[in-house]
């Protein structure tokens, strides 16, 4: 058998590993925030009924967390394991990132992560929900320092290289630059209400499912509410912070952006594309159009020229544009289509119509997948756009390797890992799956209370 | 080189990386050693019990060595990415191994069945002694030195972590986490598995005693290297000697069953021989067997002096909410372990 070089293994461990790992912090930081709501709404009513609700996603929540801590600190170490050279360059600023990440954010969420699930009965309600509050709080810092971290790789500043070849490094220059470089804002923004959108899109899914069934059907409403309350706002925002993304990788990353749309000639009036496909040996895409899309998108008219890929030295630019095209637009596709589920179901909630419309639920109970795709795929396409810099236009990905790791060695962590992870993921969809069947724990009179709690409401308002 | 209060940035940040280290140590020290002897409990209550008895805080202590990781990342690049890479396989499977032991405490109380239990308390005890061992067994080898040549590349292969004295450590570290968890765990326990624990108790002190002893003498005539501080600044010789007098009042403490007290000196002997691995690497990190020279010290290792400086301000700010989070874990659940409907 002809071993593949280390490079290429390295590449797909690390492809693998984040991949898997991405799907559950999106996850646990949008329920984070469906949390505080819940537990929010039982403070201010007093209802056992969202109680019940709290409990019982908190346990999901304590599920996705654990399965995210324990593949993140992976992804940790992996950069001195198989990244050795990038670590050595990049430890100044990306190091910073992640060792404050650790001490500002995940400490906090994982000391009182302990406490939102075996407090109950140990602290009182006010200092439970500033619990919750605080795990939520530290899932976001979590993903800002992250986030920043890429973002700097993307879109480098505040630093200076010393040193030359394999010994050069960046150090930072200016700590608050390498922080707010170009891209971080908006990356991140676009990041945190693409995980909302997958935490709350579960919470709605599995309420779906309830109704469908007739099973705790209060508590799924109540649930089904919050959840959308939280979908449909992200769902709006998340196409002003996807709109100003494209646009700063427009001026800041080029390439990428004439990947994502397949753009090969610079234009002086640039398509957008809604599908197609891209030819990369003819340098031809075909599919449907919106002319002159792409400049709007950009540059806010109709007529502005946008750079093209052979604005770019082969060696310098992204070789799998069909890949980075196709994520970009599935992505994009996937977002346009949550905006008009939620409108949807706000509309139909607001006519009270919404939880007997059968054909609705059975589409948010398989929506849960849309958010996970759509984040996947956007991931890919942001790293597989950049590509071949792992540092853009200062680190190129196969100089940034471990120089002493062998293909041998690691053949068998990706084999390891592998096996590993689809096990993972196997019991976690069948611990998932248990605790959707079994349902939240409901207290005595929960929806008696509800009830008389909302008829009561509307007796006292003024007629 | 710019200096604060007479150490020099690097110094400090070393000093950073061994108090999250030290923390780690004594933190998931105490819950590593639960895991190794959670066997040894057979009664499904008990193993309940233990297992509830790090419930909440066993997440908060993984923490420390992330940011620990995170801050050699930081402050020490080069040998972030040389100990990393050299370790490549141990650290691999000591991945492997924090991923079994997380999915085995979530998961086991998932489901009744026996074997399903079984089968999570075996992944649990095994990945505990794993990673413990791992842990170990690069320490051992970071204090025995490595065959590192002048361009910081690892000369050798996976056999040459398996010398004699790096294994030693190994079982050392085994060894002092089971102490430290078997007086945690007996500490946060009544009744039955209290009386079961008496027992491990005193049969952990031993076990560690042994390993203390022949550790120390192994050192000495083994590694002289670990020593030469102690040459130049006499007032060191002081850790030693706390640490075998500390050694000393657990064992009077367990003997009188005063197992709180013996806690807070099994702490102390856990931060006092990570103290002294770091007193005798200063000012290197790694250190080259090949050719002293080829060394890899503190200041060339570094990263720039602004980034440390940042850094050192945010350790300043984050450290005390870090501790200030676990001192209120610990408090909000103090006192003996009872089970409840939400308990593992």
């Amino acid at each position: 058998m002809i071993m593949p070089s280390v490079e290429i293994l390295s590449r797909i461990q690390f492809a693998f590993t984040i991949a898997f790992h991405y799907i559950y912090p999106p996850l646990s930081i949008g329920l984070g925030l469906c949390l505080v709501i819940m537990e929010g709404l039982y403070l201010k009513t007093g209802l056992s009924l969202y109680k019940d609700i709290t409990r019982y996603w908190i346990k999901i929540f304590a599920l996705i967390f654990g399965i995210g801590v324990a593949t993140g600190i992976v992804m940790e170490f992996e950069f001195g394991t198989n990244w050795a050279t990038y670590s050595h360059y990049v430890g100044d600023i990306f190091g910073s990132a992640l060792a404050a990440e650790g001490i500002f954010a995940f400490a906090m969420e994982s000391a009182f992560l302990g406490v939102l699930l075996f407090g109950w009965n140990r602290v009182n309600k006010g200092v439970h929900f500033f619990s919750t509050c605080m795990v939520a709080l530290g899932s976001i810092f979590s993903a800002l320092w992250i986030v920043i971290a890429n973002s700097w790789q993307q879109t480098p500043t505040g630093f200076r290289i010393e040193g030359h070849d394999m010994q050069a490094r960046a150090v930072v220059t200016d700590f608050w630059a390498m922080v707010f470089n170009p891209s971080s804002v908006d990356r991140f923004s676009h990041v945190i209400i693409g995980s909302f959108l997958a935490g709350s899109f579960l919470v709605m899914s599995v309420a779906a499912w309830y109704i469908l069934k007739q099973r705790f059907v209060k508590h799924a409403q109540a649930m089904f509410k919050v959840g959308l309350s939280v979908a449909v706002i992200a769902a709006l925002l998340q196409l002003f912070t996807g709109h100003r993304s494209a646009h700063y990788v427009s001026k800041y990353q080029p390439a990428k952006l004439a990947a994502m749309e397949g753009h090969y000639d610079s234009l002086a009036v640039a398509d957008m594309y809604l599908i197609g496909w891209v030819d990369n040996k003819k340098q031809q895409t075909t599919g449907i159009k919106i002319p002159g899309g792409l400049s709007f998108l950009t540059h806010g008219s109709f007529n502005a020229p946008v750079e093209g890929l052979n604005a770019t030295p082969e060696k310098d630019r992204p070789g799998a544009v069909n890949f980075v095209f196709q994520t970009y637009h599935i992505m994009i596709s996937i977002g346009m289509l949550l905006i008009g589920l939620t409108l949807l179901a706000v509309f139909l909630l607001w006519r009270k119509k919404l939880f007997n419309q059968r054909w609705l639920m059975i589409i948010f109970a398989w929506a849960v997948l849309l958010p996970q795709i759509a984040n996947q795929v956007g991931w890919y396409a942001a790293e597989v756009g950049r590509q071949p810099w792992v540092v853009y236009k200062l680190l190129r990905t196969s100089d940034a390797l471990s120089k002493k790791v062998t293909a041998d060695q690691v053949m068998f962590s990706l084999i390891l890992f592998t096996l590993v992870y689809i096990l993972l993921l196997a019991l976690f969809l069948y611990l998932l799956n248990r605790k959707i069947q079994h349902g939240p724990d409901i207290s005595e009179l929960a929806e008696d209370e509800y009830d008389g709690y909302y008829n009561n409401n509307i007796e006292h308002r003024p007629s | 080189m710019e200096t604060i209060l007479g150490l020099d940035l690097p110094t400090w940040w070393f000093l950073v990386i061994g108090g999250l280290i030290t923390g780690y140590g004594v933190l998931d020290g105490f819950d590593l050693g639960a895991g190794a002897l959670h066997l040894f409990f057979k009664k499904e209550e008990s193993r309940r019990l233990a297992l509830n008895a790090i419930g909440p805080v066993w997440d908060g202590n993984e923490v420390w060595l992330v940011i620990a990781g995170g801050a050699l990342f930081a402050g020490f690049p080069l040998v972030y990415g040389v100990v990393l890479s050299t370790f490549y396989i141990p650290f691999m499977l000591f991945l492997v191994a924090l991923i079994f032991r997380a999915i085995s405490i979530e998961f086991r109380s998932k489901e009744s069945w026996r074997w399903w239990r079984q089968m999570w308390d075996i992944s649990y005890s095994v990945s505990s002694i794993a990673i413990t061992l791992l842990l170990g067994l690069v320490l051992g080898n970071l204090i025995h030195g490595l065959p590192i040549n002048a361009a910081h590349e690892f000369t050798g292969n996976l056999l040459t972590f398996f010398n004699p004295y790096a294994i030693l450590i190994a079982v050392t570290t085994l060894s002092l986490f089971m102490l430290h968890g078997a007086i945690y765990l007996v500490m946060k326990t009544e009744d039955r598995l209290y009386a079961r624990l008496t027992v491990l108790v005193n049969n952990c002190s031993k076990f560690f005693i042994l390993c203390f002893i022949l550790t120390s003498m192994a050192t000495l005539i083994y590694v002289p290297h670990m020593t030469h501080q102690f040459k130049n600044h006499p007032e060191l010789f002081i850790l030693p000697l706390v640490a075998v007098l500390t050694l000393l009042n657990i064992k009077r403490n367990i003997d009188a069953r005063k197992y709180f007290t013996a806690f807070l000196f099994s702490c102390i002997i856990t931060s006092c021989l990570l103290i002294l691995f770091a007193v005798g690497l200063y000012p290197n990190i790694v250190i080259s067997t090949t050719n002293p020279a080829y060394s890899i010290s503190i200041y060339a290792a570094a990263s720039s002096v602004k980034s440390l400086r940042i850094m050192l301000l945010i350790a300043a700010i984050g450290t005390p909410m870090v501790i200030g989070y676990t001192i209120f874990l610990f408090w909000t659940f103090r006192g003996k372990v009872k089970l409840n409907e939400m308990s593992y």
